[in-house]
């Protein structure tokens, strides 16, 4: 399948879907959301991928919406954003967030915008030692999306969220690693490699449990103590029945290297 | 054998009825529904039997009635619909019935589920009569059942707008009693079942037609009806044992008699 504005690969277990408008900063027009959202349907679809990349080419991670897509005319009537994040940002945004696989997003450059909250719908973020995340809605009168608004404040605390969100200013990727907003900054150079790195070996882990164990923790942002120690009762349940379970069990007690498969 | 329909023998009591039409989410297609009547009555005959299970797959309960067959019947085809008789007999069943949800519970598929006296959903299941999109309406119970349990304002609009509502909602209105993982949908559905088939069937099944009752009468009649039921009850041997057991500190041994 050739994309035009994404690239996208299945290897050993991982799929790297890599944001490809290096010239507009990766920065979404409809025709790139309905790449995405191909891809991650031929991810969900895929028994074979149990690990998903997520990155951007070229020095930008994501800039967010494409601009010249929206195109505000004077006189013009005025245009429905509800709508496009109906459309295209809510259903991008939940399918990271329910993908039963882990998903490591690899921010390249820069991301504004809603490019500066996909990251935060996934699961593990590296983020290059230049990489930056501006969350500049406030800059033309609009709100942060793509669950921005809902994550950030869970993330980095309600002071920080409101700093980041009401004065849209640039946040270093050191800077959001010392908040707890991402989870590893690396070296320029190094980033794709350990991002690979990490997702491949991902992929040779229990996927089964790892999607639960993501599952759990989602949850939790919602649920009181009490249905979160039923929910773990029940997602321990499933995780006792995969096979990984008793491989992990056999291996152990036979002290050699289990074999995952991910079920 | 049915061709439509998986059926486990009954374990512990309850027996548990899957829907399987994968090509087609389950639609209810006559066959379907004329099998699933017809292995109710079946239920109903057997004593091992106590409490009834009924499920569809992991990504449909049901996903509405069957549209093809739905567009070959003109007015006198609707007329002598065999698929009436077929409802008429799902109504009919005296024995607890539990619908276990997954996935989609739409049109036909939302009306059975709601002839189920127990509604136990997955957490991504979804509840809709989208019957208004064809330029028909539902059918089967759609606009009577449904109403009574989710009130007026959300029924209209379902019913209206042809827009499905997901389990949470769908609970918090009250048209389902749990949501679950949706892995354990089933199982829940079955734990319930057990612990109905060791109560005493006579007491089950009088009071179950009596909170029927109070879905169709005024409230004078209703308590009438429960008082008779009550008080039939009080002719039964399991009455005696129920009473007792709790007297002695035991577990009671229900016999239906």
């Amino acid at each position: 399948m050739n994309f035009e504005h994404i690239l996208f690969s299945i290897e050993a277990g991982v799929a790297t879907l890599s944001f490809n408008r290096p010239e507009q900063l990766n920065s979404f027009n409809a025709k790139m959301h309905g790449e995405v959202r191909e891809a991650l349907k031929q991810v969900r679809q895929n028994p074979e991928v149990r690990v998903l990349l997520l990155t951007g080419e070229g020095r930008g991670f994501c800039a967010g919406q494409d601009l010249g897509d929206r195109n505000v005319a004077p006189g013009a009537a005025t245009p429905d954003l509800g709508e496009s994040i109906e459309k295209f940002y809510n259903p991008l945004i939940r399918t990271l967030r329910d993908l039963p696989l882990p998903v490591i997003c690899a921010v390249n450059g820069v991301a504004a915008g809603a490019g500066a909250n996909i990251p935060l719908a996934c699961d593990l973020v590296l983020a290059g030692r230049s990489a930056s995340f501006i969350q500049a809605f406030c800059k033309i009168g609009l709100i942060p999306d793509s669950g921005g608004t809902w994550t950030l404040p869970r993330l980095v605390g309600m002071a920080r969220a409101k700093a980041l969100t009401l004065l849209g200013d640039r946040l270093t990727a050191e800077q959001a690693e010392q908040w707890g907003l991402i989870y590893r900054v690396v070296d320029d150079a190094a980033l794709r490699e350990e991002a690979l790195k990490l997702a491949h070996h991902l992929a040779t882990q229990p996927t089964y449990g790892l999607a639960l164990i993501k599952r759990s923790l989602n949850a939790s942002l919602n649920n009181s103590f009490d249905e979160q120690l039923d929910l773990e009762r029940d997602l321990q349940r499933l995780a006792g029945r995969s096979e990984d379970y008793r491989e992990g069990v056999r291996a152990f007690m036979e002290k050699h290297t289990p074999a995952f498969k991910g079920r | 054998m049915p061709r439509t329909l998986a059926v486990l023998p009954p374990e512990q009591g309850v027996r548990l009825i899957t829907l399987q039409r994968p090509e087609a989410l389950n639609a209810l297609n006559t066959e379907l529904l004329g099998e699933l009547a017809a292995e109710l009555d079946a239920a109903e005959q057997d004593a091992e039997t106590r409490v009834v299970v009924i499920t569809g797959s992991r990504k449909a309960f049901a996903a509405g009635a069957d549209i093809k067959e739905m567009a070959e019947r003109d007015l006198v085809g609707i007329l002598n619909d065999p698929r009436l008789a077929h409802w008429q007999r799902i109504t009919r069943f005296s024995k607890p019935l539990i619908a276990a949800i997954n996935g989609f519970c739409l049109g036909g598929g939302c009306e059975l589920a709601m002839h189920a006296d127990i509604l136990i959903a997955g957490e991504d299941a979804r509840f809709g009569q989208p019957e208004i999109n064809l330029g028909i309406m539902p059918g089967a119970g759609g606009t009577q059942r449904l109403l009574r349990a989710v009130g007026k304002s959300l029924a209209m609009q379902m019913v209206l707008t042809g827009e499905a509502i997901d389990a949470r909602h769908a609970q918090r209105a009250g048209l389902v009693s749990e949501v679950t993982q949706p892995e354990f949908t089933v199982e829940r559905a079955l734990a319930i079942g057990r612990v109905i088939a060791q109560k005493a069937p006579l007491a089950v099944r009088l009071a179950k037609e009596a909170l029927l009752k109070a879905e169709d009468t005024d409230l004078a009649s209703g308590l009438r009806f429960e008082r008779h039921a009550f008080t039939l009850l009080a002719g039964t041997r399991d009455r005696e044992e129920g009473i007792r057991a709790f007297q002695e500190k035991r577990r009671p041994e229900f016999t239906g008699q």
